[in-house]
Protein backbone atom coordinates (compact mmCIF):
# COMPACT_ATOMS: atom_id res chain seq x y z
CA UNK A 1 0.00 0.00 0.00
CA UNK A 2 1.30 3.82 -0.60
CA UNK A 3 1.92 6.29 1.53
CA UNK A 4 -0.48 8.99 2.51
CA UNK A 5 0.83 11.93 0.82
CA UNK A 6 0.40 15.97 1.75
CA UNK A 7 -1.15 18.34 -0.95
CA UNK A 8 1.97 19.53 -2.36
CA UNK A 9 3.08 15.42 -3.21
CA UNK A 10 -0.40 15.25 -4.45
CA UNK A 11 -0.58 17.79 -6.57
CA UNK A 12 3.02 17.51 -7.79
CA UNK A 13 1.84 13.76 -8.47
CA UNK A 14 -1.13 14.68 -11.09
CA UNK A 15 0.47 16.87 -12.99
CA UNK A 16 3.30 14.90 -13.25
CA UNK A 17 1.97 11.81 -13.87
CA UNK A 18 4.25 9.94 -11.04
CA UNK A 19 3.64 8.99 -7.93
CA UNK A 20 5.76 11.19 -6.30
CA UNK A 21 7.21 11.68 -2.49
CA UNK A 22 9.16 14.70 -0.67
CA UNK A 23 12.19 14.91 -2.54
CA UNK A 24 11.77 13.35 -5.54
CA UNK A 25 12.55 15.61 -8.63
CA UNK A 26 9.34 15.26 -11.41
CA UNK A 27 8.97 16.85 -14.33
CA UNK A 28 5.13 18.74 -13.70
CA UNK A 29 2.20 19.88 -16.02
CA UNK A 30 2.05 24.03 -15.38
CA UNK A 31 -1.63 25.15 -15.31
CA UNK A 32 -0.50 29.11 -16.17
CA UNK A 33 2.61 30.81 -15.69
CA UNK A 34 2.55 34.81 -15.11
CA UNK A 35 5.50 37.39 -15.86
CA UNK A 36 5.39 40.49 -14.78
CA UNK A 37 7.29 43.88 -16.60
CA UNK A 38 10.47 43.40 -14.49
CA UNK A 39 10.56 39.85 -15.01
CA UNK A 40 9.29 39.32 -18.25
CA UNK A 41 11.90 41.31 -20.68
CA UNK A 42 14.53 38.47 -19.31
CA UNK A 43 11.97 35.73 -20.32
CA UNK A 44 10.59 37.38 -23.75
CA UNK A 45 14.36 37.37 -24.88
CA UNK A 46 15.25 33.74 -24.39
CA UNK A 47 12.23 32.67 -25.70
CA UNK A 48 12.59 34.03 -28.77
CA UNK A 49 16.17 32.29 -28.85
CA UNK A 50 14.26 28.89 -28.91
CA UNK A 51 12.30 29.39 -32.09
CA UNK A 52 9.30 27.21 -30.57
CA UNK A 53 5.92 28.27 -30.35
CA UNK A 54 4.47 29.49 -26.76
CA UNK A 55 1.50 27.69 -25.21
CA UNK A 56 -0.36 31.10 -25.55
CA UNK A 57 -3.33 30.04 -23.44
CA UNK A 58 -1.39 29.22 -20.37
CA UNK A 59 0.19 32.26 -20.19
CA UNK A 60 -0.41 35.40 -18.21
CA UNK A 61 1.60 38.75 -18.82
CA UNK A 62 0.76 41.46 -16.36
CA UNK A 63 2.48 44.53 -16.20
CA UNK A 64 2.75 46.00 -12.49
CA UNK A 65 5.92 47.31 -10.90
CA UNK A 66 6.61 50.36 -12.91
CA UNK A 67 3.23 50.88 -14.27
CA UNK A 68 1.65 53.56 -14.99
CA UNK A 69 4.91 53.97 -16.51
CA UNK A 70 7.27 55.39 -14.05
CA UNK A 71 9.84 57.12 -17.28
CA UNK A 72 11.39 56.36 -20.04
CA UNK A 73 13.39 53.32 -19.12
CA UNK A 74 9.99 51.61 -17.79
CA UNK A 75 8.05 52.89 -20.32
CA UNK A 76 10.07 50.84 -22.67
CA UNK A 77 10.14 48.05 -20.51
CA UNK A 78 6.57 48.26 -20.63
CA UNK A 79 6.64 48.48 -24.28
CA UNK A 80 8.20 45.48 -24.16
CA UNK A 81 5.62 43.50 -23.11
CA UNK A 82 2.90 44.88 -24.80
CA UNK A 83 4.95 44.03 -28.30
CA UNK A 84 5.77 40.49 -27.16
CA UNK A 85 2.14 39.84 -26.51
CA UNK A 86 1.35 41.12 -29.96
CA UNK A 87 3.74 39.66 -31.61
CA UNK A 88 2.46 36.27 -30.06
CA UNK A 89 -1.06 36.44 -29.86
CA UNK A 90 -0.87 36.14 -26.17
CA UNK A 91 -4.72 37.23 -24.72
CA UNK A 92 -4.10 37.34 -21.22
CA UNK A 93 -1.94 40.32 -21.27
CA UNK A 94 -3.72 42.86 -19.09
CA UNK A 95 -2.98 46.96 -20.22
CA UNK A 96 -3.02 49.62 -17.47
CA UNK A 97 -6.63 50.14 -16.52
CA UNK A 98 -7.44 46.63 -16.54
CA UNK A 99 -4.17 45.45 -15.00
CA UNK A 100 -3.27 45.65 -11.09
CA UNK A 101 -0.97 43.81 -8.49
CA UNK A 102 -0.14 40.97 -10.40
CA UNK A 103 -1.33 38.58 -7.63
CA UNK A 104 -4.40 39.77 -6.73
CA UNK A 105 -4.95 40.14 -10.76
CA UNK A 106 -4.51 36.28 -11.01
CA UNK A 107 -6.74 35.67 -8.15
CA UNK A 108 -9.54 38.34 -9.95
CA UNK A 109 -8.94 37.16 -12.85
CA UNK A 110 -9.98 33.54 -12.15
CA UNK A 111 -6.54 32.14 -13.06
CA UNK A 112 -5.76 30.69 -9.50
CA UNK A 113 -7.79 28.00 -8.42
CA UNK A 114 -7.59 25.30 -6.32
CA UNK A 115 -5.09 22.08 -7.35
CA UNK A 116 -3.71 24.11 -10.04
CA UNK A 117 0.17 24.39 -10.30
CA UNK A 118 1.12 27.79 -10.99
CA UNK A 119 4.61 29.45 -11.70
CA UNK A 120 5.12 33.22 -11.42
CA UNK A 121 8.54 35.14 -12.15
CA UNK A 122 7.59 36.92 -9.19
CA UNK A 123 8.75 35.30 -5.98
CA UNK A 124 5.06 36.06 -4.13
CA UNK A 125 3.55 33.65 -6.40
CA UNK A 126 3.10 31.24 -3.42
CA UNK A 127 -0.02 33.75 -2.64
CA UNK A 128 -2.16 31.03 -4.32
CA UNK A 129 -1.95 28.30 -2.30
CA UNK A 130 -4.47 30.61 0.09
CA UNK A 131 -6.76 29.01 -2.51
CA UNK A 132 -5.28 25.47 -2.61
CA UNK A 133 -2.91 25.77 -5.40
CA UNK A 134 0.45 24.86 -5.75
CA UNK A 135 2.00 27.97 -6.66
CA UNK A 136 5.64 28.94 -6.41
CA UNK A 137 8.23 31.71 -7.83
CA UNK A 138 10.47 30.96 -10.53
CA UNK A 139 13.18 33.49 -12.58
CA UNK A 140 12.70 34.69 -15.99
CA UNK A 141 14.61 31.66 -17.71
CA UNK A 142 12.18 29.57 -16.22
CA UNK A 143 9.08 31.22 -16.98
CA UNK A 144 10.64 31.01 -20.51
CA UNK A 145 10.68 27.74 -20.71
CA UNK A 146 6.95 27.09 -19.42
CA UNK A 147 6.30 29.20 -22.51
CA UNK A 148 7.85 27.15 -24.70
CA UNK A 149 7.35 23.78 -23.42
CA UNK A 150 4.60 24.36 -20.64
CA UNK A 151 5.88 22.39 -17.98
CA UNK A 152 9.19 22.52 -15.22
CA UNK A 153 11.13 20.61 -13.39
CA UNK A 154 10.10 20.68 -9.55
CA UNK A 155 11.66 19.14 -6.51
CA UNK A 156 8.75 17.94 -4.18
CA UNK A 157 8.91 19.92 -0.96
CA UNK A 158 8.52 18.29 2.22
CA UNK A 159 5.77 20.17 4.25
CA UNK A 160 5.62 21.93 7.50
CA UNK A 161 2.29 21.08 9.05
CA UNK A 162 0.72 24.62 10.79
CA UNK A 163 -2.02 23.18 12.98
CA UNK A 164 -4.57 25.99 13.32
CA UNK A 165 -6.66 26.23 16.45
CA UNK A 166 -8.84 29.59 18.30
CA UNK A 167 -10.07 32.07 16.28
CA UNK A 168 -8.42 36.06 16.01
CA UNK A 169 -9.60 38.63 18.72
CA UNK A 170 -10.62 41.91 17.19
CA UNK A 171 -8.03 43.48 15.29
CA UNK A 172 -5.81 40.49 14.73
CA UNK A 173 -5.66 38.65 11.11
CA UNK A 174 -3.38 36.67 9.03
CA UNK A 175 -0.99 39.31 8.70
CA UNK A 176 -0.17 38.87 12.44
CA UNK A 177 -0.27 34.88 11.99
CA UNK A 178 2.41 35.24 9.15
CA UNK A 179 4.51 37.33 10.85
CA UNK A 180 4.44 35.56 14.17
CA UNK A 181 5.14 32.41 12.24
CA UNK A 182 8.12 33.87 10.39
CA UNK A 183 9.20 35.18 13.73
CA UNK A 184 9.35 32.00 15.30
CA UNK A 185 11.12 29.97 12.54
CA UNK A 186 13.27 32.38 10.72
CA UNK A 187 13.42 34.09 7.28
CA UNK A 188 14.78 30.71 6.15
CA UNK A 189 12.84 28.62 8.69
CA UNK A 190 11.33 26.64 5.49
CA UNK A 191 13.34 27.21 2.75
CA UNK A 192 12.89 24.26 -0.10
CA UNK A 193 9.86 23.74 1.83
CA UNK A 194 6.04 24.32 2.28
CA UNK A 195 3.99 25.39 4.21
CA UNK A 196 0.51 23.22 5.06
CA UNK A 197 -2.39 24.65 6.91
CA UNK A 198 -4.20 22.41 9.03
CA UNK A 199 -6.87 22.77 11.60
CA UNK A 200 -9.47 24.87 12.50
CA UNK A 201 -8.87 26.89 8.98
CA UNK A 202 -12.65 27.94 8.82
CA UNK A 203 -11.38 30.74 11.02
CA UNK A 204 -9.22 32.08 8.51
CA UNK A 205 -11.13 34.18 5.95
CA UNK A 206 -9.84 33.60 2.57
CA UNK A 207 -8.04 36.82 1.80
CA UNK A 208 -6.22 35.86 5.31
CA UNK A 209 -5.36 33.29 3.53
CA UNK A 210 -4.15 34.90 0.17
CA UNK A 211 -2.41 37.23 3.26
CA UNK A 212 -0.61 34.09 4.96
CA UNK A 213 0.48 32.29 1.28
CA UNK A 214 1.94 35.31 0.52
CA UNK A 215 4.36 35.46 3.01
CA UNK A 216 5.77 31.83 3.18
CA UNK A 217 8.55 32.89 0.89
CA UNK A 218 9.66 35.71 3.70
CA UNK A 219 10.36 32.48 5.32
CA UNK A 220 12.18 31.09 2.43
CA UNK A 221 8.73 28.06 1.74
CA UNK A 222 8.22 27.18 -2.11
CA UNK A 223 4.44 27.39 -1.18
CA UNK A 224 2.16 27.89 1.43
CA UNK A 225 -1.32 25.57 1.12
CA UNK A 226 -4.53 26.19 2.45
CA UNK A 227 -7.02 23.07 1.99
CA UNK A 228 -9.83 23.93 -0.21
CA UNK A 229 -13.25 24.61 1.77
CA UNK A 230 -16.53 25.36 1.49
CA UNK A 231 -15.56 28.99 1.81
CA UNK A 232 -12.66 28.76 -0.77
CA UNK A 233 -15.37 27.72 -3.34
CA UNK A 234 -17.45 31.16 -2.01
CA UNK A 235 -14.60 33.22 -2.53
CA UNK A 236 -13.80 31.92 -6.17
CA UNK A 237 -17.36 31.07 -7.16
CA UNK A 238 -18.05 34.80 -9.67
CA UNK A 239 -13.95 35.07 -11.00
CA UNK A 240 -12.55 30.99 -11.32
CA UNK A 241 -12.05 29.97 -14.98
CA UNK A 242 -12.19 27.04 -15.59
CA UNK A 243 -12.04 23.43 -13.93
CA UNK A 244 -10.01 22.83 -10.87
CA UNK A 245 -9.75 20.06 -8.48
CA UNK A 246 -9.57 20.09 -4.53
CA UNK A 247 -7.09 18.45 -2.75
CA UNK A 248 -6.95 17.30 1.03
CA UNK A 249 -3.88 15.57 2.32
CA UNK A 250 -3.85 11.92 3.80
CA UNK A 251 -4.29 11.39 7.71
CA UNK A 252 -0.74 9.19 7.12
CA UNK A 253 0.94 12.00 5.43
CA UNK A 254 4.50 13.15 6.38
CA UNK A 255 5.89 16.12 7.60
CA UNK A 256 9.21 17.35 8.15
CA UNK A 257 7.85 19.71 11.46
CA UNK A 258 4.43 20.73 12.87
CA UNK A 259 3.75 23.75 14.62
CA UNK A 260 0.38 24.98 15.82
CA UNK A 261 -1.29 28.24 16.47
CA UNK A 262 -3.86 29.29 18.75
CA UNK A 263 -5.47 32.35 17.36
CA UNK A 264 -6.77 33.57 20.05
CA UNK A 265 -3.47 33.91 21.31
CA UNK A 266 -2.01 36.52 19.11
CA UNK A 267 -1.30 39.75 18.86
CA UNK A 268 -1.21 42.65 16.03
CA UNK A 269 2.36 42.12 15.13
CA UNK A 270 4.94 44.66 13.37
CA UNK A 271 8.11 43.29 11.66
CA UNK A 272 11.18 45.55 12.56
CA UNK A 273 13.71 46.82 9.88
CA UNK A 274 15.32 44.76 8.14
CA UNK A 275 14.01 41.56 8.34
CA UNK A 276 10.30 40.01 8.14
CA UNK A 277 11.31 37.58 10.92
CA UNK A 278 12.12 41.07 13.26
CA UNK A 279 8.05 40.96 14.42
CA UNK A 280 6.94 42.59 17.74
CA UNK A 281 3.55 42.95 19.68
CA UNK A 282 2.60 45.89 18.26
CA UNK A 283 1.98 47.03 21.93
CA UNK A 284 5.63 46.74 22.36
CA UNK A 285 6.29 49.63 19.31
CA UNK A 286 7.16 53.22 20.26
CA UNK A 287 8.20 54.35 16.44
CA UNK A 288 7.02 57.65 15.16
CA UNK A 289 6.60 57.12 11.31
CA UNK A 290 6.62 59.57 8.35
CA UNK A 291 4.36 57.76 6.36
CA UNK A 292 2.03 54.62 6.20
CA UNK A 293 1.38 52.76 2.95
CA UNK A 294 -1.54 50.44 2.51
CA UNK A 295 -1.91 48.40 -0.47
CA UNK A 296 -0.27 45.59 -2.47
CA UNK A 297 -0.34 41.70 -2.98
CA UNK A 298 0.01 41.20 0.89
CA UNK A 299 -2.70 43.34 1.56
CA UNK A 300 -4.40 45.47 -0.92
CA UNK A 301 -7.72 43.04 -0.60
CA UNK A 302 -11.26 44.64 -0.47
CA UNK A 303 -10.79 43.01 2.72
CA UNK A 304 -7.75 44.71 4.36
CA UNK A 305 -9.19 47.89 2.79
CA UNK A 306 -12.69 47.78 4.99
CA UNK A 307 -10.13 47.46 7.96
CA UNK A 308 -8.57 50.20 7.37
CA UNK A 309 -11.40 52.31 6.42
CA UNK A 310 -13.29 51.34 9.67
CA UNK A 311 -10.33 52.32 11.69
CA UNK A 312 -9.85 55.83 10.26
CA UNK A 313 -13.63 56.87 9.56
CA UNK A 314 -14.22 60.15 10.99
CA UNK A 315 -10.48 60.74 11.77
CA UNK A 316 -7.51 62.34 10.45
CA UNK A 317 -4.15 61.71 9.03
CA UNK A 318 -1.62 62.89 11.38
CA UNK A 319 -0.18 66.16 10.27
CA UNK A 320 3.33 64.64 10.15
CA UNK A 321 2.55 61.41 7.73
CA UNK A 322 1.92 60.83 4.11
CA UNK A 323 -0.64 58.07 4.39
CA UNK A 324 -1.01 56.28 0.56
CA UNK A 325 -3.40 54.19 -0.17
CA UNK A 326 -3.54 51.90 -3.33
CA UNK A 327 -5.96 48.86 -4.16
CA UNK A 328 -4.61 45.96 -5.43
CA UNK A 329 -6.90 45.50 -8.15
CA UNK A 330 -9.45 47.48 -10.56
CA UNK A 331 -12.05 45.41 -9.02
CA UNK A 332 -10.33 45.93 -5.39
CA UNK A 333 -10.75 49.85 -6.73
CA UNK A 334 -14.35 49.44 -7.92
CA UNK A 335 -15.74 48.10 -4.97
CA UNK A 336 -13.93 50.06 -2.73
CA UNK A 337 -15.34 52.99 -4.24
CA UNK A 338 -18.61 50.93 -4.26
CA UNK A 339 -18.29 51.13 -0.28
CA UNK A 340 -17.72 54.83 -0.01
CA UNK A 341 -13.90 53.27 1.57
CA UNK A 342 -12.22 56.00 -1.12
CA UNK A 343 -13.84 58.82 0.25
CA UNK A 344 -13.65 57.95 3.56
CA UNK A 345 -9.54 57.36 3.16
CA UNK A 346 -9.46 61.05 1.11
CA UNK A 347 -11.43 62.87 3.75
CA UNK A 348 -8.90 61.14 6.47
CA UNK A 349 -6.12 63.44 3.86
CA UNK A 350 -5.16 60.05 2.67
CA UNK A 351 -3.60 59.94 -0.82
CA UNK A 352 -5.36 56.87 -3.25
CA UNK A 353 -4.09 56.26 -6.18
CA UNK A 354 -4.70 53.31 -8.47
CA UNK A 355 -3.20 49.89 -8.50
CA UNK A 356 0.35 49.30 -9.04
CA UNK A 357 3.42 47.31 -6.75
CA UNK A 358 4.90 51.09 -6.71
CA UNK A 359 6.65 51.86 -3.38
CA UNK A 360 6.11 48.79 -2.17
CA UNK A 361 9.50 47.44 -3.75
CA UNK A 362 11.07 50.85 -4.03
CA UNK A 363 9.56 51.55 -7.46
CA UNK A 364 7.66 55.04 -7.45
CA UNK A 365 4.64 56.76 -5.70
CA UNK A 366 5.69 56.81 -2.07
CA UNK A 367 9.93 56.42 -1.93
CA UNK A 368 11.52 56.83 1.19
CA UNK A 369 13.76 60.02 1.82
CA UNK A 370 17.35 58.84 4.02
CA UNK A 371 16.18 58.48 7.48
CA UNK A 372 12.15 58.18 7.48
CA UNK A 373 10.00 55.45 8.20
CA UNK A 374 7.10 53.80 6.97
CA UNK A 375 4.46 51.75 8.26
CA UNK A 376 3.69 49.31 5.65
CA UNK A 377 1.16 46.51 4.90
CA UNK A 378 3.76 44.88 2.56
CA UNK A 379 6.11 42.05 2.72
CA UNK A 380 9.51 42.48 2.81
CA UNK A 381 11.61 45.72 5.16
CA UNK A 382 15.03 44.53 3.40
CA UNK A 383 17.60 47.32 3.52
CA UNK A 384 16.70 50.00 1.08
CA UNK A 385 13.56 48.66 0.15
CA UNK A 386 11.08 51.41 -0.22
CA UNK A 387 13.60 53.98 -0.95
CA UNK A 388 16.84 55.10 0.17
CA UNK A 389 19.50 52.88 2.01
CA UNK A 390 18.66 54.62 5.31
CA UNK A 391 15.11 54.25 5.29
CA UNK A 392 13.64 52.07 7.30
CA UNK A 393 10.21 49.71 6.66
CA UNK A 394 7.85 48.35 9.20
CA UNK A 395 5.38 45.47 8.66
CA UNK A 396 1.95 44.96 9.59
CA UNK A 397 -1.72 44.23 8.97
CA UNK A 398 -3.84 47.13 7.70
CA UNK A 399 -5.60 47.93 10.62
CA UNK A 400 -1.90 48.96 12.33
CA UNK A 401 -1.27 51.05 9.11
CA UNK A 402 -4.30 53.26 9.47
CA UNK A 403 -4.21 53.61 13.22
CA UNK A 404 -0.73 54.50 13.24
CA UNK A 405 -1.19 57.03 9.58
CA UNK A 406 -3.51 58.94 12.44
CA UNK A 407 -1.25 58.45 15.74
CA UNK A 408 1.54 59.71 13.86
CA UNK A 409 3.65 56.45 15.67
CA UNK A 410 2.99 52.81 15.13
CA UNK A 411 0.01 51.76 17.50
CA UNK A 412 -2.72 49.04 17.77
CA UNK A 413 -6.55 50.31 16.54
CA UNK A 414 -7.58 49.67 19.66
CA UNK A 415 -4.72 52.42 21.71
CA UNK A 416 -5.97 54.99 19.06
CA UNK A 417 -8.81 56.66 21.56
CA UNK A 418 -5.81 56.73 24.04
CA UNK A 419 -3.68 58.64 22.27
CA UNK A 420 -5.69 61.50 21.27
CA UNK B 1 32.72 22.03 -14.02
CA UNK B 2 36.13 24.42 -14.05
CA UNK B 3 37.81 25.67 -11.07
CA UNK B 4 37.97 29.38 -9.62
CA UNK B 5 40.16 31.12 -7.84
CA UNK B 6 40.02 34.44 -6.50
CA UNK B 7 39.87 37.13 -3.61
CA UNK B 8 37.06 36.66 -1.16
CA UNK B 9 33.87 39.23 -0.68
CA UNK B 10 32.49 38.51 2.87
CA UNK B 11 29.05 38.67 3.83
CA UNK B 12 26.95 37.66 6.54
CA UNK B 13 23.30 35.99 6.63
CA UNK B 14 20.34 36.86 4.65
CA UNK B 15 22.06 38.88 1.48
CA UNK B 16 18.56 39.57 -0.42
CA UNK B 17 18.47 40.28 -3.89
CA UNK B 18 17.32 43.86 -2.98
CA UNK B 19 20.74 44.11 -1.56
CA UNK B 20 22.69 42.39 -4.82
CA UNK B 21 20.98 44.53 -6.87
CA UNK B 22 18.23 47.16 -5.85
CA UNK B 23 14.33 47.05 -7.24
CA UNK B 24 14.70 50.84 -9.14
CA UNK B 25 17.44 49.30 -11.56
CA UNK B 26 15.31 46.46 -12.85
CA UNK B 27 14.40 47.93 -15.99
CA UNK B 28 15.25 46.43 -19.45
CA UNK B 29 18.11 49.36 -20.59
CA UNK B 30 20.22 48.55 -17.69
CA UNK B 31 20.04 44.47 -18.16
CA UNK B 32 23.66 44.89 -19.88
CA UNK B 33 24.99 46.69 -17.52
CA UNK B 34 23.72 45.57 -14.11
CA UNK B 35 27.40 44.78 -12.97
CA UNK B 36 27.30 48.68 -11.83
CA UNK B 37 24.38 48.42 -9.27
CA UNK B 38 25.53 45.37 -7.65
CA UNK B 39 25.51 46.18 -3.69
CA UNK B 40 25.53 49.69 -4.42
CA UNK B 41 23.19 50.55 -1.56
CA UNK B 42 25.10 47.93 1.26
CA UNK B 43 28.10 48.33 -0.42
CA UNK B 44 29.00 51.24 -2.12
CA UNK B 45 32.22 51.42 -4.35
CA UNK B 46 31.85 47.47 -4.06
CA UNK B 47 30.90 47.24 -7.67
CA UNK B 48 33.94 48.93 -9.59
CA UNK B 49 36.44 47.14 -6.78
CA UNK B 50 35.66 43.72 -8.09
CA UNK B 51 37.91 41.62 -10.06
CA UNK B 52 36.90 39.13 -12.61
CA UNK B 53 37.09 35.54 -10.66
CA UNK B 54 36.51 37.13 -7.21
CA UNK B 55 34.00 34.82 -4.83
CA UNK B 56 31.92 35.89 -2.66
CA UNK B 57 31.83 34.04 0.70
CA UNK B 58 28.32 34.66 2.63
CA UNK B 59 26.49 32.62 5.31
CA UNK B 60 23.15 31.29 5.80
CA UNK B 61 20.05 32.10 3.41
CA UNK B 62 22.36 33.94 0.46
CA UNK B 63 19.92 35.36 -2.56
CA UNK B 64 16.68 35.57 -0.83
CA UNK B 65 13.86 37.45 -1.16
CA UNK B 66 12.42 38.61 -4.90
CA UNK B 67 13.00 36.10 -7.63
CA UNK B 68 15.01 38.34 -10.22
CA UNK B 69 17.16 36.91 -12.39
CA UNK B 70 18.94 39.97 -12.01
CA UNK B 71 20.52 39.04 -9.10
CA UNK B 72 22.80 36.26 -10.52
CA UNK B 73 23.24 37.86 -13.87
CA UNK B 74 24.58 41.08 -12.76
CA UNK B 75 26.64 38.84 -10.25
CA UNK B 76 28.74 37.32 -13.42
CA UNK B 77 28.32 40.57 -15.21
CA UNK B 78 30.46 42.09 -12.46
CA UNK B 79 32.99 39.28 -12.81
CA UNK B 80 32.00 37.26 -9.82
CA UNK B 81 33.05 33.69 -10.38
CA UNK B 82 31.21 31.88 -7.67
CA UNK B 83 29.55 32.13 -4.41
CA UNK B 84 29.81 30.00 -1.12
CA UNK B 85 27.43 29.80 1.29
CA UNK B 86 26.41 28.07 4.08
CA UNK B 87 22.76 28.24 2.42
CA UNK B 88 20.98 29.63 -0.81
CA UNK B 89 17.41 30.74 -1.06
CA UNK B 90 16.10 28.16 -3.28
CA UNK B 91 14.73 31.21 -6.26
CA UNK B 92 18.38 32.59 -6.35
CA UNK B 93 19.92 28.57 -6.01
CA UNK B 94 17.43 28.10 -9.31
CA UNK B 95 17.68 31.04 -11.14
CA UNK B 96 21.89 30.51 -10.92
CA UNK B 97 22.34 26.94 -12.49
CA UNK B 98 20.39 28.50 -15.37
CA UNK B 99 22.21 31.36 -15.96
CA UNK B 100 25.55 29.46 -14.86
CA UNK B 101 26.89 30.89 -11.99
CA UNK B 102 28.53 28.48 -9.84
CA UNK B 103 27.18 28.06 -6.25
CA UNK B 104 29.08 25.92 -3.30
CA UNK B 105 26.94 25.38 -0.18
CA UNK B 106 29.53 25.09 1.93
CA UNK B 107 30.76 26.62 5.42
CA UNK B 108 34.29 27.92 4.96
CA UNK B 109 36.45 30.28 7.54
CA UNK B 110 37.75 32.96 5.60
CA UNK B 111 38.08 36.81 6.01
CA UNK B 112 37.43 39.53 3.28
CA UNK B 113 40.22 39.38 1.31
CA UNK B 114 41.70 36.14 1.26
CA UNK B 115 42.60 33.94 -1.11
CA UNK B 116 40.08 31.47 -2.43
CA UNK B 117 40.25 28.41 -4.65
CA UNK B 118 36.89 26.30 -5.57
CA UNK B 119 37.56 22.83 -6.91
CA UNK B 120 33.94 21.47 -7.74
CA UNK B 121 35.24 18.36 -9.43
CA UNK B 122 37.11 17.67 -5.90
CA UNK B 123 34.34 19.37 -3.62
CA UNK B 124 36.84 21.08 -2.37
CA UNK B 125 37.74 24.28 -1.30
CA UNK B 126 41.31 25.62 -0.71
CA UNK B 127 41.87 29.30 1.55
CA UNK B 128 45.16 29.64 0.18
CA UNK B 129 45.85 32.71 2.80
CA UNK B 130 44.93 30.22 5.90
CA UNK B 131 46.22 26.94 4.36
CA UNK B 132 42.39 25.54 4.96
CA UNK B 133 40.63 23.24 3.24
CA UNK B 134 36.65 22.49 3.22
CA UNK B 135 34.68 20.07 1.77
CA UNK B 136 31.30 20.32 0.16
CA UNK B 137 28.73 17.44 -1.47
CA UNK B 138 28.31 17.44 -4.89
CA UNK B 139 24.90 18.55 -6.39
CA UNK B 140 22.26 15.88 -7.02
CA UNK B 141 22.36 14.01 -10.73
CA UNK B 142 20.07 15.75 -12.11
CA UNK B 143 21.17 19.32 -10.64
CA UNK B 144 24.98 18.22 -11.94
CA UNK B 145 23.48 17.20 -15.40
CA UNK B 146 21.55 20.81 -15.61
CA UNK B 147 24.65 23.02 -14.91
CA UNK B 148 26.83 20.86 -17.40
CA UNK B 149 24.66 21.49 -20.24
CA UNK B 150 24.52 24.71 -19.75
CA UNK B 151 21.16 25.28 -17.97
CA UNK B 152 17.36 24.70 -18.74
CA UNK B 153 17.85 26.68 -21.97
CA UNK B 154 20.35 24.71 -23.33
CA UNK B 155 18.60 21.01 -22.59
CA UNK B 156 15.43 22.63 -24.23
CA UNK B 157 17.19 23.48 -27.70
CA UNK B 158 19.13 20.02 -27.64
CA UNK B 159 15.27 18.59 -26.84
CA UNK B 160 16.07 16.96 -23.64
CA UNK B 161 13.60 18.51 -21.52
Amino acid sequence: MSKGKTIAEKILSDKSGVDAYAGQIVNAQVDYVMVNDVTGPIAFREFEELGMEPVRERMVLIPDHYVPNKDVASAEQAKEMREFARRWGIDNYFEVGRSGVCHQLMVDEGFAAPGRLIVGADSHTCTYGGLGAFSTGVGSTEAAAVFATGRLWFKVPESIKVNIKGSFRPGVGGKDLIIRIITDIGVDGATYKAFEFSGDISAVPVSDRLTIANMAIEAGGKAGIFPCDEMTEEYIKETVRGEWTSYEADPDAVYSAELEYDLSELEPMVAYPHLPENGRPVSEADVKIDQAWLGSCTNGRIEDLRIAAEVIKGRKVHPDVRFIVVPASPRVFNQAMAEGLLAIFMDAGAYVSGPTCGACLGGHMGILAAGERCVASTNRNFIGRMGHKDSEVYLAGPGVVAASAVAGKIVNPEKLEEVF
Amino acid sequence: MESHRGKAWRFEDHVDTDQIIPAERLVAENLSKMNEFVFEKVRPGMAQKINKGDIILAGKNFGCGSSREHAPRSLIQAGVSCIIAESFARIFFRNSLNVGLLLVECKVDASEGDDIEVIPKAGKVINHSTGEEFNFPQYPEFVSELVAAGGLMSLIKEGRF
